[in-house]
Formats: structure tokens, C-alpha cells, sequence
């Protein structure tokens, strides 16, 4: 029990430890990150100008799709995963994760799942290309051969994501130390458990969808196909029925990240914990009765219409909730503004605003204009970017330093900040207006008056792709030859458990629990 | 909630790498097979996983006889198959979902319903069970889904006794109660009575295997009832089928048991394994009865 | 910090701007740079747009006001200008107020959200009704009730695409046939795809609406103004997505009188020359066009098509086989695939054009001619 970690490849492919199997998802998710953000480059800059200049149109919708089904599934679930692995269990003071070899088969899935995904591009007929939504008939009767191992790809991450939360529930409901209740836990812990419930009930649903297009597209069956009697829009229910809980899964834990770095830098307890519970909880459970709002141009009965367009909008208030919760754990602390906070408060502004063109998208006969458009893309990328990979890199830059017991450079931190700060907003609030003025999403190439805006889009993009390059230096030189740190508190507001650990936190933790008052 | 002493982490394991290269080549050997290339790459992920699974079981029941298991990590087990149960049961929800959406507005929409699709289905009636497709309607045999000639739903209280699918009801609602019965019996620490009756569940659960192929082979050679038979046919195959996939899959893991309770693992204390296995046969046999109800029945 | 930030901003752009304003007059470039929707030409376009401004503005003062809270402590309760951290994190009636305030705004909004919704939903008493097929990568459009069928597709020139030419004023939204409408008048799209989802908008109009296959949705507009109206396909559709634009001419009533007349006499005069008899060269030449402008998108103007997705024509298969499959899978498609039946989108003509050049085009020599009275008896036989 109390030795180290074991030498060379083998620690990481035989490892049970939780930190070791946290490191390798947050790696194997930044390098997905670098790779569905090269694609975002090849997109970018084939619409630097109108006209086909450096891809050929089919290749632009395999690198749409690839980027949106990358970055969704390769980026931003893994890094939560990573973070939750590395801090669930110190959080609550556990010695590991409750399964800890199912853990580790969670991970090793996911590089058999991206590489089998990837290898599409070299095979006959191409890649994915029929957008990260897949839907049908173009993803099954119209679809490269290749769509098979897309399909048997998304069930291996679906398998892993399901391991993955069973883990998580089971650690959390299982491995608390004593006097931890549940109205004890840290909020990453409370917004982790809800996620991972999120998770087991929409993965499966997922697996189905794909399942039902293999079926369509080799056995005869006609789910999608309306002369058997089928529909194609059954897909997007199925498929909106796993994919707007997914939105969620995606931002609950950048909450839970949020709702820790933005007390420890106010130096100020969070402000209304138990509203944040119930806020998190309430916008898990509205998730689920909402999906319709991206199918508002289906041909739904008016009823249909109306009963999504106003449950969407309810989902505004837990959110409102929250934000204002972050934003009076602010008001009257005492603020420093290092790099994690500076990269919270953006969180703040930023998502708030991919939230509020959320609310204008879910007014249903104004999505009539928005539908497919690249308002649509800059809502998305307002909370997703903004808001996922922007928390996450606070998340790295805040436990950074406790996990490796070195400091980062704090000036290159803010560097890298602002160029990513900047670059992102010159890239998607542009594209509010193009999308407005009328240019439709998954479009290799467009009409003049859209030059100038997309443009300026592509630069913004460049810029924001270089400062994550900044952000891969930073982190690899922190951990080679950053100044080292020892006490356990390498932040002097930060509370919590894992702030009782010695810095930086040995190898195993928590062997016997520690008594919360 | 939490432990006394001290928790065991199990040591470094070569396990979960070759489970996950199973799974792999599983899923690659799947997608080339589905193409009609050769299936070794998927048998042989298969056969990877197949024996790391076993190992991995024998290893996890070797640690438990050894007493390495605390009771908080039974409880983490016991979690795990809890939540497990929960997913299959989102992935059924999708298939019965998917049928009623079917049933209750596709089809009516199809014919014409609040839609003008008569443009496009000249002639079509939506019915259910669904014999005659939009596609059949619309273009007569030159149709690309034709229905089927017969379907499986209630024959009539005359010819009640030959339909298979109440057998099959019968059968795996008395399973269900044998393995409680099994159950019962480990609980008292009686293993004669737990041997015998979950022996007896193994085999109510493959009689109802051998019903449901019989079945199949009817449909398929005598009642023009296959998966290409239109809307009718796909549902009434996938849910059957993957109902059919979990029967399988329970009915193995219950005779695993058998074969652990012949060799006298469990006893009235600790019989995780069993439990969780019948949990999963309580669940398949949940699952039955919905589809008794909405695929057989309700017409 | 933040001044070299803004350098960095400003470095970016001037290149941008100054490079963007040099070129075109000033309303042209009002339009490049827009930044909002239009207002558009039918009463839904506008109410929509009303309701799409309220949103706005809403969230807008909204956000002003939490921003300002959110910039207020950051300026004020810095760490820097001695703030000491106060220790409350708790307050019942706080909660509940910015739970109900922001709920109270939502079912305001809901309000004129609903009516809005319910005039894009009413479609009835439409004086014409119109079918609109989405086909990878054309629209079709067929007046109900009047025997005139159309494709309409896109006709900037590779060159232009491909930057080998420079690109003219309705660049990538120009059509071989624009829809013809009447002003005031409701019309009624009735949609459907005949392969994938497409998607049909036209902005001015307020009407987007999904084309799926084997569904037929519908839409309504009643346009206000005579003019031309740019519209796209909104549903990723394949390779040629962004490649099947919508124009609509909307007409003075009479003007369209007129139309609807010609267009009658030229459909007859087409469905005339099924009848004539063309020489090999005759069809070789209208076939080269006809093939570039309907097939060459998939099997390419080589013919070599895309390996793995789209056959090669070319010395293999079919179109060099016995010329009844030939005929039958133009006519019909093959279902299930990309393939789809051309017999009902082009004429006869072009049909027996096409199959004559595939046939000897290419190094293909086959050497028979089809006239366009064989694709018409296929049809009919069937
Ligand atoms: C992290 C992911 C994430 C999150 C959190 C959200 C959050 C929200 N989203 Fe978004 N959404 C996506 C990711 C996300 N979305 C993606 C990926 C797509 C496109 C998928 C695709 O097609 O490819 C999409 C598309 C999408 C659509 C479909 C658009 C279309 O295709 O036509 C709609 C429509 O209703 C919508 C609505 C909303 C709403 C109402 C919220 C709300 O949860 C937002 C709530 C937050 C706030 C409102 C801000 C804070 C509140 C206040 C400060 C209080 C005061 C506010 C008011 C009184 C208004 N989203
Ligand atoms: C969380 C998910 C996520 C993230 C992080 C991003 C990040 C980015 N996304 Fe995207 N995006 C999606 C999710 C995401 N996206 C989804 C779901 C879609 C919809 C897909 C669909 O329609 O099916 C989409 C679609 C989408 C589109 C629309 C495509 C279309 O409709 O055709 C565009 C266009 O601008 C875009 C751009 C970008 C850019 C510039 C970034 C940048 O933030 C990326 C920055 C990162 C890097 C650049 C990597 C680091 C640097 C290098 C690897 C070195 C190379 C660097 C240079 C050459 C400078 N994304
Ligand atoms: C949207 C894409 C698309 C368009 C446009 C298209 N085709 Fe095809 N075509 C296909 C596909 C896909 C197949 C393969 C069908 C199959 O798998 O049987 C095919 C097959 C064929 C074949 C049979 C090839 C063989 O030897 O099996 C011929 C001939 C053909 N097309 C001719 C045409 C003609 C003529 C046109 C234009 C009028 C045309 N195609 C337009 C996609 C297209
Ligand atoms: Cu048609 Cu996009
Ligand atoms: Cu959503």
C-alpha cells in the first residue's frame, strides 16, 4: 500500500491509482483538444474567404464533423473525468476511487475508441461528414462506409463514459470520509454525482440511436425511413434525447470547478451552497424535458412548439441562480485576480452571455431565423468554449500546483489569458452577426457579404489557436522546472480537504479517512 | 458511508489494458464484419475479452474468499450493478419509446393526419400491427419494404394455447419466482435447495431461448415477418432481439452461479455474485413484460 | 497588461478594416458588414424580428445589470485597495428574489413568443400552393393544380468557385430558374426532401422549414413587396450543402399572370420534343451539358466518380452494359443510395442525352443512341 508509483510504461497501463489514471485522461484529452482544434483551423481557415481555397467541400464537412465529435467527446468529457478522478476522492477524503480497475478500463477504452475514429480518414470513402449530430437518413442510407466504425466507436465511448459515472456514484455515495454528508460536500462533488447520473441515463440512449442506424444501414430495417414507416425525425429525438442532457454533462462540472476557484480568490465561503445544490439538481432534471428545442423546424404540432419553447426557458432560472450566487461570493471579498480567477470571471461573462443568446435561441419562432445558422455556433462555443474549456484550463491552473508541488509562471499565465481571452471573442462574436445577417452553419464556402466578418473570425481563431500552444508551454515547463512550492495551501484563500494534503500530494492519500466535524 | 480502518486499493493490474484491447478490436472487427469483410478481428477481440473477463472474476472472487473485499467496497459492487441495471433499462426505454412514437404519431402522420402527406403515400392506412407499408401503398410490389404477410399479435382466445409468446410469459415469470425461491435458500444457508432451484432457473431460462428462436424461424420462414418487413418488423425484431441478447447474457451469468454454488461459494452472508446475477433476471424479465404488453398485446 | 492587449487587438484589425473599406461603395458595404436580421417583407418576418429585438434587449439590460454588480465588486473589493473579505454567504430573501425576477421576465416574454408562434404555424386559406423537394443539391419546385415543374440550382461557374475567375455580384447564390411568386398574395410551401433533410429559408421571408423526406411540411408567406429574395439550404445535406441556394422572384399579380402563362407554353414545348428524333452529335453536345450540370457533382466530369462513394462510369458497369439498365437506373435511381430517379426532374430529352453520353463519352464507346422516346416508353412501361 504506502509505496510509489511503479517505473516506467507499465505504471501507466497496469496503474489502479486514481491521480495516475486522472493525469493520463487530462492528457489524452488535451491532445484530443489539439487535434479537434487543428481541425477547427482547417475550417477557419477555408473560410478565411469565399470561394474553395485549401479543401475540397467533402472534406469540410468531415472536418466539421470531426472537429464537433473531437471536441465534444475527445476534449471536454475526458478533461472532467481527468479532474474528477484526480480530485473526487481527495475532496472527499478518499484512499481512491471506489472501483479502481474498472477506472482504469474507463480510460484505456477511450484511445481505442479515437484512434478507430481517426483511422477513418485514411479509408475508403472518408471520415464522418454528416456533422457531429449524425442525423439520418444522411448518416445511414447516404453515409461513407466508414459510418460503421464511427458507430461501433460511439458505442466504445459510451461503454467508458458508463463505467466511468458508475464509478463516480459509487465512490461519492460510498467513500465519503466519515461526517462528510452530503450537504457537506464540496460543489465539484455535488455537480460531478449529478453529472454522472446524467451520464448513465443518456449514454445508453445514445448507444440505441447508433444502434438503430446500424441496423438501418445493414440489416433492411426502416427506423429512419419513411416508405417502411419509419421517420427520419425519430433519429433527432433519440439523438436530442441524449444530446441536450450532454450539453449539461458538459457544463455541470465546469460549474462545480467555478464554484470553488471563485470563493478561494474572494477569500469568502461560496455564497447560498444549498441553492447551488438544488440549482444543479433542477437543471439535471429540466434537462431532460427539453430536447425538442433543437428541432423547432421539424414540422412539430404547435403544441410540440410551445410546451419546449417554455420549459427550455425555465431552465434559465436555476442558471440565473447560479450566476448570481458566483457573483455575490464576489461582492464584499477580497479579490486578487491570479490567473485560475482571471479565467473564472471570464467563465462568468462569458457564459452568461452564450446563456443569454441560449434564451433567444429556445424563443421558438425566432429560432426560425437562428435555426442552423452561425448564431447557432456562436451560442455554442459561448458555453462551450467560454464555458467548459475555459473552466477547465482554470482548473488546471489552480491545482497545478498542488498536484506537481510547482508553481506556474504567473506572467505567462495572464499572457496566455488575455491572448486567449481576446482571440476568442474577436472569433465567435463575429459570428453572431454572420449568422444573422443569414449565413447557414456547415458551409464550405458562402456568399460576398459574408467575407468580411468571417474574416475577422479566422484571425480571432488563429490568435486563440496559438495561445493554447502557450498554455501546453506553460504547463510542461511548470512541470519540468517550475518553482517548487511545499505548504499544503498554495492558495491562501482555498479551502477544502484537499488543501490539508502536503503539496505536492503523495502518491497515495486518505489510506485511513479523515473525521469532518 | 465511510470505513473503518483502512481500505484496500488493489494492487496494479494488467486486467482493464486487455479488456479495453478486447473491446477494440471487438468494435473494429465489428465494423469490417458489418461491411462483409472476414469476422476473425472481431472473434478475435472477442475471444481477448472473453478471457480477461474470466480472469478478471476469478480474480475478484479469489480476493473476496481471501477476505480482501471490505464491506464498503460490497457496497461499491453493489452500486455498480445497481446503476448497470439502470442503463439497460434507459436503452430498452429507447426501443419502447421509439414504438410509441411510432405507433401513436408517425404513422397517423404518415396517412395523412394533420399532414398533407398524401402528396407523397397515395392510398396509405396506418394500422397496427402495420402489414401494409407507405412504400407498398404508394408503389405496389415494386416497393423497396414490403409488409409482412402475418404478424405475432394476439391470434384470438381460440388459438391462445398455440401462441408461443404466452409461454414464453409463463416461463420467464415462473423463472423469475424460481430464482427468488433459490434465493430464499442461500439465505437460510440451505444449498441443497439454492442448487437446485437456481438449476432450475438456468433452465427456464434456456427453454425460453430455444421458444424465442422457434419463433424466429417462424416468422421468418412461414409469416414473411423479417426485419426488412417494414416499420412492423423492425420493432417487433429489435426489441425481441435485444430482449432476447439479455436472456443470453443473464441466463450465462445465472449458470456461472450455479457452477460457483456447486463449488460452495456463497453462503448466507456473502453471495453478491448470485445476488446481482438475479437482479439482472428480475430486470429481464421486467423488460418481458412490457413487450408481452406493447409488442404482443396491445394492437 | 491590458495596454498591450490592446495593441495586439488593434495590430490585428487595422490590415482588416482598411483592406475591407478600400473596396466597394458605402451601401454595399453597410450590407458586407450587417450585424443584424432582416426585417424581411411578409408580416411573420416581422413580428419575428420584433420579438428577435425584445430578446434582445432584454437580455441585454440584463446583463448590463449583473455586469455591472459583477465589475463593481471587481473594481471595489479588491484585495489591492485593502478590501477585507466580509464573511456572509447566505440570504433566503436574495435567493428568492433572483429566483422569481428572472421567471417573471421569462413568462412576460412568453406572451408574444406564443402569439408570434402561432402566425408561423397558420397556414391556411392560401391562394397557391406550391410543392418544394429538396434533392441533393437542387430544389424542385412544382405549382399545385398548374402542370409546372422546375429544378432550380446553382450557376456560379466552377471557375468562380475555385477562385480561377473572380467572382461576380450574386456570387454563390444565383439559380438557373428562380420560384416565381405573386406579391400579396398567400403561398403556400408545402416541403419535402426527396433523399436527406435539406432545409428551405428564405430570411425575408420568416419561412425556414426542414425538408424530410417522405414528410411533407408546410409554410406560408405573404409578401409585401415586389423584388429578388436570397435564401439557402440550412440542413447539412451532403458534400453540395452549401451549394443549392433559393431565389425567389416575387412579381406584381399581373406580371405573374403572364409568367404562369409562358411557363405553361414552354413546359408543353419541352414535353414536344420527346417526340423528335436527334442525331449522335445532336445528343452528345446537350448531353456533355445536361451531364455536367446533374451528374458531374457526384461522378465527376471525368466520370472516374469519388472511389468509395460514388462508381466510377467509366469502361465498367452499367454504362457500359445493356442500355435498359442504363435507362432504368437514370429513370428510377437505385433506392437506398445517393443514386437518386431523375425520370421526374429532367425531360426526356435531357435523360436520353445524358445516357447517349455516358455511353460514348470517355473513352466508353458503345456506340448506341438513346432518343428521348425510349426514356418516355421506359417510363410508361413501367
Ligand atoms: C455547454 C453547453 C451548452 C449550454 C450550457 C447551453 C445552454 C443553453 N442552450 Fe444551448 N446549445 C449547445 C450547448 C449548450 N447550450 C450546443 C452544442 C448547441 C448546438 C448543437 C448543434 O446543433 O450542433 C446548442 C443549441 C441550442 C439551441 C438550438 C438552436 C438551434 O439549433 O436552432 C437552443 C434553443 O433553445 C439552445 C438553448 C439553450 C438555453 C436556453 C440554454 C440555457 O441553459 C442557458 C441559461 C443561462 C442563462 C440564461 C444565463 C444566465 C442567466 C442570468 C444571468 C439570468 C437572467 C436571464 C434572463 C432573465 C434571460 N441551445
Ligand atoms: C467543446 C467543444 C468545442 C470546442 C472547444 C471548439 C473550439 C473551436 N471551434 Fe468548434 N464546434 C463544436 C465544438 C467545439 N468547438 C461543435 C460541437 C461544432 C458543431 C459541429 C457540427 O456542426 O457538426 C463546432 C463547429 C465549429 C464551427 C462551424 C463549422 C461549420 O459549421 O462548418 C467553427 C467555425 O468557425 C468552429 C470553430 C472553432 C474554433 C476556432 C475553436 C477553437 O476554440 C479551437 C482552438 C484550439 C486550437 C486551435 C488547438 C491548439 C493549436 C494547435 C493544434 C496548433 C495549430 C494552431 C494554429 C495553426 C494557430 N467550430
Ligand atoms: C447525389 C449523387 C449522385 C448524382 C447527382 C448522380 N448519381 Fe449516379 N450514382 C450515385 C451513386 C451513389 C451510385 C451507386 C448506386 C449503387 O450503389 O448501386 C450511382 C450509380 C450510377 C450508375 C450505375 C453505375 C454502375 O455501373 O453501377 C449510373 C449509370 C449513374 N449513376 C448515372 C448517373 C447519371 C446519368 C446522373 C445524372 C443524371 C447521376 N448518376 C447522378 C450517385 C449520384
Ligand atoms: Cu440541402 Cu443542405
Ligand atoms: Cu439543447
Amino acid at each position: 500500500m504506502a509505496h510509489g508509483p511503479a517505473k516506467g510504461i507499465g505504471r501507466w497501463l497496469f496503474t489502479t491509482n486514481h491521480k495516475d489514471i486522472g493525469t493520463m485522461y487530462l492528457w489524452f484529452s488535451f491532445a484530443m483538444f489539439l487535434m479537434g482544434g487543428f481541425f477547427a483551423m482547417v475550417i477557419r481557415a477555408e473560410l478565411f474567404q469565399p470561394g474553395m481555397q485549401i479543401v475540397k467541400p467533402e472534406f469540410f464537412n468531415q472536418m466539421t464533423t470531426m472537429h464537433g465529435l473531437v471536441m465534444v467527446f475527445g476534449a471536454i468529457m475526458p478533461a472532467f473525468v481527468g479532474l474528477a478522478n484526480w480530485m473526487i476522492p481527495l475532496q472527499i477524503g478518499a484512499p481512491d476511487m471506489a472501483l479502481p480497475r474498472m477506472n482504469n478500463l474507463s480510460f484505456w477504452i477511450l484511445p481505442f475508441a479515437f484512434t478507430l475514429l481517426t483511422a477513418t480518414f485514411f479509408m475508403e470513402g472518408g471520415a464522418p461528414n454528416f456533422g457531429w449530430t449524425f442525423y439520418a437518413p444522411l448518416s445511414t442510407t447516404y453515409a461513407p462506409p466508414t459510418v460503421n466504425y464511427f458507430i461501433f466507436g460511439v458505442h466504445l465511448m459510451g461503454a467508458s463514459s458508463i463505467m466511468g459515472s458508475i464509478n463516480i456514484i459509487a465512490t461519492v455515495l460510498n467513500m465519503r470520509a466519515p461526517g462528510m454528508t452530503l450537504m457537506k460536500m464540496p460543489m465539484f462533488v455535488w455537480t460531478w454525482l449529478i453529472t454522472a447520473f446524467l451520464l448513465i441515463a443518456v449514454m445508453p440512449v445514445l448507444a440505441g440511436a447508433v444502434t438503430m442506424m446500424l441496423m438501418d444501414i445493414n440489416f433492411g430495417t426502416s427506423f429512419f425511413n419513411a416508405a417502411g414507416g419509419g421517420d427520419p425525425v425519430l433519429f433527432q429525438h433519440v439523438f436530442w434525447f441524449f444530446g441536450h442532457p450532454e450539453v449539461y454533462i458538459i457544463i455541470l462540472p465546469a460549474f462545480g470547478v467555478i464554484s470553488h476557484i471563485i470563493p478561494t480568490f474572494s477569500r469568502k465561503p461560496l455564497f447560498g451552497y444549498s441553492s447551488m445544490v438544488y440549482a444543479t439538481a433542477s437543471i439535471a432534471f429540466l434537462s431532460f424535458i427539453v430536447w425538442a428545442h433543437h428541432m423547432f423546424l421539424v414540422g412539430m404540432p404547435i403544441g410540440g412548439e410551445l410546451y419546449f419553447m417554455y420549459a427550455t426557458m425555465l431552465i434559465a432560472v436555476p442558471t440565473a441562480a447560479k450566476v448570481f450566487n458566483w457573483i455575490s461570493t464576489m461582492f464584499r471579498g477580497s479579490l486578487t485576480f491570479e490567473t485560475p480567477m482571471l479565467y473564472a470571471v471570464a467563465f462568468v461573462i462569458l457564459f452568461t452571455i452564450g446563456g443569454f443568446t441560449g434564451i433567444m435561441l429556445a424563443i421558438a419562432p425566432a429560432d426560425v431565423q437562428y435555426h442552423d445558422t452561425y448564431f447557432v455556433v456562436a451560442h455554442f462555443h459561448y458555453v462551450m468554449v467560454a464555458g467548459a474549456i475555459f473552466s477547465s484550463t482554470a482548473a488546471v491552473y489552480y491545482w497545478l500546483p498542488k498536484w506537481t508541488g510547482k508553481m506556474y509562471n504567473e506572467t505567462m499565465g495572464k499572457v496566455q489569458f488575455w491572448i486567449s481571452f481576446i482571440g476568442f471573442n474577436i472569433t465567435f462574436f463575429p459570428q453572431h452577426f454572420i449568422g444573422l445577417a443569414g449565413m447557414p452553419r456547415r458551409y464550405s464556402d458562402y456568399a460576398l457579404q459574408f467575407s468580411d466578418w468571417n474574416m475577422i473570425s479566422s484571425i480571432g481563431a488563429f490568435t486563440y489557436g496559438a495561445a493554447q500552444l502557450l498554455f501546453l508551454f506553460n504547463v510542461v515547463r511548470t512541470i519540468r522546472s517550475g518553482t517548487p512550492v511545499s505548504e499544503p495551501k498554495t492558495w491562501e484563500g482555498a479551502e477544502g480537504l484537499e488543501w490539508t494534503l502536503p503539496t505536492p500530494v503523495p502518491y497515495h492519500t486518505f489510506s485511513t479517512p479523515p473525521t469532518i466535524k | 458511508m465511510s470505513t473503518e480502518g483502512s481500505y484496500y486499493v488493489p494492487e496494479s493490474s494488467k486486467l482493464p489494458v486487455f479488456a479495453a484491447t478486447g473491446l477494440g478490436l471487438i468494435a473494429l472487427g465489428a465494423g469490417s464484419w458489418v461491411q462483409g469483410q472476414s469476422p476473425w478481428v472481431f472473434l478475435a477481440g472477442a475471444l481477448v475479452l472473453a478471457f480477461t473477463l474470466y480472469a478478471w472474476f476469478a480474480l475478484v472472487i479469489k480476493e473476496n474468499i481471501a477476505g480482501m473485499n471490505s464491506d464498503q467496497l460490497k457496497r461499491s459492487y453493489v452500486w455498480g450493478m445497481g446503476w448497470f441495471i439502470f442503463s439497460e433499462a434507459m436503452f430498452f426505454a429507447v426501443f419502447f419509446g421509439s414504438l410509441y412514437y411510432i405507433r401513436a404519431l408517425v404513422l397517423p402522420w404518415l396517412g395523412g393526419e394533420a399532414t398533407e402527406n398524401e402528396l407523397l403515400w397515395a392510398g396509405f392506412e396506418p394500422t397496427w400491427p402495420l402489414m401494409v407499408t407507405p412504400d407498398q401503398a404508394a408503389n405496389g410490389d415494386a416497393a423497396q419494404f414490403l409488409g409482412p404477410e402475418q404478424n405475432m399479435s394476439f391470434p384470438g382466445w381460440d388459438k391462445i394455447l398455440h401462441w408461443l409468446p404466452l409461454w414464453n410469459t409463463i416461463i420467464l415469470l415462473s423463472s423469475s419466482v424460481t430464482v427468488h425461491i433459490a434465493h430464499t435458500g442461500i439465505k437460510n444457508n440451505d444449498r441443497k435447495k439454492f442448487n437446485l432451484w437456481l438449476g432450475i432457473t438456468v433452465f427456464l431460462g434456456i427453454i425460453f431461448l430455444i421458444l424465442q428462436a422457434e419463433e424466429y424461424i417462424e416468422a421468418y420462414n412461414h409469416m414473411g415477418l423479417t426485419l426488412s418487413s417494414g416499420i412492423y418488423g423492425t420493432t417487433f425484431f429489435m426489441l425481441t432481439g435485444f430482449h432476447g441478447a439479455h436472456v443470453t447474457f443473464g441466463t450465462i451469468m445465472l449458470f456461472v452461479q450455479w457452477v460457483r454454488g456447486l463449488k460452495g461459494h456463497f453462503n448466507d452472508k456473502d453471495q453478491f455474485g448470485f445476488e446481482a446475477a438475479s437482479w439482472y433476471w428480475h430486470f429481464v424479465d421486467v423488460v418481458w413484460v412490457g413487450l408481452f404488453l406493447f409488442v404482443y398485446i396491445l394492437a | 497588461m491590458l495596454r498591450r492587449a490592446k495593441m495586439l487587438f488593434a495590430l490585428l484589425f487595422a490590415p482588416v478594416i482598411a483592406l475591407a473599406i478600400s473596396g466597394g461603395a458605402v451601401a454595399e458595404e453597410a450590407k458586407r458588414w450587417a450585424t443584424n436580421m432582416p426585417r424581411g417583407v411578409t408580416s411573420v418576418s416581422n413580428s419575428i424580428y420584433d420579438i428577435h429585438m425584445l430578446v434582445f434587449w432584454i437580455v441585454t439590460a440584463t446583463g448590463v445589470l449583473v455586469f455591472a454588480v459583477m465589475f463593481y465588486s471587481m473594481y471595489a473589493h479588491r484585495k489591492s485597495r485593502g478590501a477585507v473579505a466580509a464573511n456572509f454567504h447566505e440570504n433566503t430573501t436574495a435567493e428568492i428574489v433572483w429566483t422569481a425576477v428572472p421567471a417573471v421576465i421569462l413568462i412576460l416574454l412568453c406572451i408574444p413568443a406564443t402569439t408570434t408562434m402561432l402566425d408561423v404555424y397558420d397556414t391556411s386559406e392560401a391562394e397557391i400552393d406550391i410543392k418544394v423537394t429538396g434533392l441533393q443539391w437542387k430544389w424542385q419546385y412544382e405549382y399545385l393544380g398548374e402542370d409546372i415543374k422546375f429544378l432550380s440550382e446553382l450557376t456560379t461557374p466552377e471557375s468562380e468557385i475555385y477562385n480561377r475567375a473572380p467572382k461576380g455580384q450574386y456570387y454563390h447564390e444565383e439559380v438557373s430558374e428562380p420560384l416565381v411568386i405573386p406579391v400579396n398574395t398567400k403561398v403556400r410551401f408545402l416541403i419535402t426532401g426527396n433523399d436527406v433533410i435539406h432545409s428551405w429559408w428564405v430570411p425575408d421571408f420568416g419561412v425556414k422549414r426542414d425538408a424530410i423526406p417522405g414528410f411533407v411540411n408546410d409554410a406560408a408567406a405573404t409578401v409585401t413587396k415586389p423584388g429578388v429574395y436570397r435564401g439557402q439550404c440550412t440542413e447539412l445535406c451532403g458534400k453540395g450543402h452549401a451549394f443549392m441556394p433559393i431565389v425567389v422572384n416575387v412579381l406584381e399579380k399581373e406580371e405573374y399572370k403572364t409568367w404562369l402563362a409562358e411557363k405553361k407554353v414552354e413546359q408543353a414545348a419541352i414535353r414536344e420534343l420527346t417526340n423528335k428524333t436527334f442525331t449522335m452529335d445532336e445528343l452528345m453536345e446537350k448531353g456533355e451539358v445536361a451531364y455536367n450540370r446533374s451528374c458531374a457533382g457526384c461522378h465527376q466530369v471525368n466520370g472516374q466518380g469519388i472511389p468509395g462513394i460514388f462508381p466510377s462510369l467509366v469502361g465498367q458497369g452499367i454504362a457500359v452494359g445493356p442500355v435498359e439498365a442504363h435507362i432504368d437506373i437514370i429513370v428510377n435511381g437505385q433506392a437506398g443510395t445517393a443514386m437518386q430517379a431523375f425520370g421526374d426532374q429532367l425531360s426526356e430529352l435531357d435523360q436520353a442525352a445524358i445516357i447517349t453520353y455516358e455511353r460514348n463519352a470517355w473513352g466508353n464507346d458503345v456506340g448506341d443512341i438513346t432518343q428521348p422516346i425510349d426514356v418516355y416508353n421506359w417510363k410508361k412501361g413501367k
